[in-house]
């Protein structure tokens, strides 16, 4: 328990005195009652009669510092505090915390911010238009000079990229055809034309969902990936290493994560389109077609172009996530969030530029009648 | 520059987003001398030393290291000063794929056309350099916080600088182990001749390992002092320069 006693002396002076313990269990009921009795004697010597009190930690100085710190001409004296007590007030200046001597910067005007965000974007755009330029220099370097390539890193890369990601897209490849079959059996069986669900499963895994779906894995497992390996790295301060080495971060570490990715998105996808299919023939076998007739229509409604349509865009999905997922990684700035916030920034930019990019590729293919 | 000047800081102001955190900087730093940045936390010795390896443009000033300037140099000419200092960074910054051996190896591989089995000697005997010949196979990640300070010691001289920077070499690490790293310091300053250049805040280290030290103080925004760190504990009449030499608690109010 802690209490308040204020008096006022013939002299002028009020006195405030504190008795009982003074710690953050006391204190709320003490804070304003005490300031309000300092600031309405203003003008007139405050003492703060500090005998009757029998125990004070942090939150009772902040208490003596809050009446003090205001008023340091000396009008307010803490008087006859316990020697133990008064240690710990010595060791605060008031004078120092009268005002926040690191305030918040006032808030700019709204154009201002516009202006500012507008420059953010801007350079953001000019980083990405200078990696890529980066990025071609060192692959146009690493065709020159294979030599210079760090082909054990590259063979690592594929290792995850390409083994390790398997499963997955075996996974994911076959309940999509899976899937797929049987939700357009089902109403196509009412025509009797179960068998062109073949056709369906053959031209969407080919020349769309093939790609596509192995490019968002990659951007999910790969993309994240290099985007993290790489983060740590900047955080760690082994990107500083290799720049003061007069080593392009770009050439030792976007390069080979970009060979890897060129070499076995093409291949993963390859996969992709088979297991599809594989799942959509599992299925249609329920429907009484048996996989050889799936297989014969298949062939006859897909041609080499369907098939190559496909898997050109691998090839160029390959490049917009690995690059994605290593510029972000470059990007990672400190602190413990960073290499998450470029993991998620990697996902996510890459899944939007694959739809973009596979939109662009749709447009050109109508075009050119592909 | 003088004969014996290898690295000149000249009216540096260093800091981020065009707000300085020290303002108007010169020093010079010898050949073959063991020269320390000093100062407290937050006094901006590492954006110091960022500037002067070229990772960071200061705001305004020049650095120049070897008689050529580092500051607003283009990426042809930073390339060739990086090559002439190795760099220790606080964490030893080891590539954490490769192992020690493999480290070392890294910049002999990219900068020189050795044979395979000389650049493997070289590495070894860098790696023997900072004791650390029986532990070329192992992963950073294997080894203490000081083993991979020392190892990257060691990748820091594969190429023979004539300078190591060397950010705080002594953060994180056990009396012992921290005396040791000095020793080794001290050990390639006078076998080898290379020039140091010590970021830290580690006083023991200081008066072991260093000739000659600049201080930098936060509220100061500047070098508030310069010369031999015995002499200036022993002899400064600066109340800032004494409180940091000797370990005291700054002023209440200060």
């Amino acid at each position: 328990m802690a209490a308040l006693a204020i008096t006022d002396t013939a002299d002028g002076r009020r006195i405030l005195a504190l008795t009982g313990r003074l710690d953050a269990k006391t204190l709320p009921e003490l804070w304003d009652k005490t300031r309000r009795a300092a600031d309405e004697a203003a003008k007139r010597p405050v003492v703060i009669d500090a005998a009757g009190i029998e125990y004070c930690d942090g939150a009772g100085v902040a208490l003596f510092v809050e009446l003090l710190r205001h008023r340091h001409d000396g009008s307010v004296q803490v008087s006859n505090l316990k020697p133990a007590f008064s240690a710990l007030l010595k060791q605060v200046d008031p004078a120092v915390l009268e005002h926040d001597l690191d305030p918040e910067p006032p808030r700019r005007p709204a154009i201002e911010e516009i202006g500012f965000e507008a420059y953010g974007l801007w350079r953001d755009i000019r980083t990405q238009i200078e990696f890529i330029g980066e990025l071609v220099a060192a692959l146009a370097f690493a065709v020159r000079y294979p030599k210079s390539v760090r082909w054990k890193d590259v063979w690592r890369i594929c290792e995850q990229v390409g083994v390790d990601g398997l499963p997955i897209v075996a996974l994911i490849s076959v309940l999509l055809g899976l899937i797929l079959a049987f939700q357009s059996a089902v109403p196509m069986k009412r025509f009797g034309a179960e068998i062109f669900v073949a056709d369906l499963i053959g031209l969407s895994m080919l020349r769309e969902l093939g790609p596509l779906m192995t490019a968002i894995l990659l951007a999910g497992r790969s993309g994240a990936a290099f985007a993290a390996e790489i983060g740590t790295m900047r955080v760690n301060q082994e990107v500083d290493a290799l720049t003061t080495m007069g080593l392009s971060p770009v050439r030792f570490l976007v390069t080979p994560r970009i060979i890897a990715a060129v070499l076995m998105t093409p291949l993963l996808t390859l996969f992709s389109m088979l297991i599809g299919m594989i799942g959509g023939a599992l299925t249609m076998t329920t429907f009484s077609i048996p996989i050889v007739a799936f297989l014969k229509e298949v062939d006859a409604a897909c041609n080499l172009s369907d098939f190559l349509a496909g898997f050109v865009k691998s090839f160029v999905f390959a490049i917009l996530v690995a690059g994605i997922g290593c510029l972000r990684g470059l990007q990672t700035r400190a602190g413990a969030s960073a290499v998450g916030d470029s993991a998620t920034r990697a996902v996510v930019t890459g899944i939007i530029l694959l739809v973009v990019v596979d939109g662009i590729f749709a447009v050109v293919y109508y075009l050119l009648n592909i | 520059m003088a004969d014996d000047v290898i690295i000149r800081v000249e009216d540096v102001f260093a800091g981020y987003d065009g707000v300085p955190i020290l303002e108007h900087i010169s020093f010079e730093v010898r050949h073959g001398e063991v020269f320390g940045i000093l100062g407290g936390s937050g006094g901006g010795k590492s954006t110091l030393m960022k500037n002067m390896i070229g990772l960071n443009p200061p705001i305004s000033g020049h650095i120049y290291i070897s008689g050529d300037d580092i500051v607003g140099a283009d990426e042809t000419m930073l390339e060739r000063i990086q090559r002439r200092f190795g760099v220790m960074y606080q964490s030893g910054a080891l590539f954490g794929s490769m192992t020690l051996l493999e480290n070392v190896r890294l910049p002999l591989e990219v900068y020189t056309d050795l044979p395979d089995d000389a650049i493997d000697l070289i590495a070894r005997m860098k790696l023997e350099l900072v004791g650390l010949e029986a532990f070329t196979g192992h992963m950073p990640a294997e080894l203490s916080g000081g083993m991979q300070k020392r190892a990257g010691i060691a990748r820091a001289m594969a190429l023979d600088p004539s300078i190591l920077f060397l950010d705080e070499p002594s953060s994180g690490l056990d009396p012992i182990t921290a005396a040791s790293l000095d020793a080794t310091i001290r050990r390639l300053s006078e076998n080898l001749g290379v020039t140091f250049v010590i970021v830290t805040h580690d006083l023991g280290s200081v008066f072991v390992a260093t000739d000659r030290v600049v201080l930098l103080d936060r509220r100061a925004k500047g070098i508030i002092t310069e010369g031999d760190p015995r002499r200036l504990r022993d002899e400064t009449t600066d109340p800032r320069v004494r409180a940091f030499f000797r370990r005291e608690a700054e002023p209440v109010g200060a």
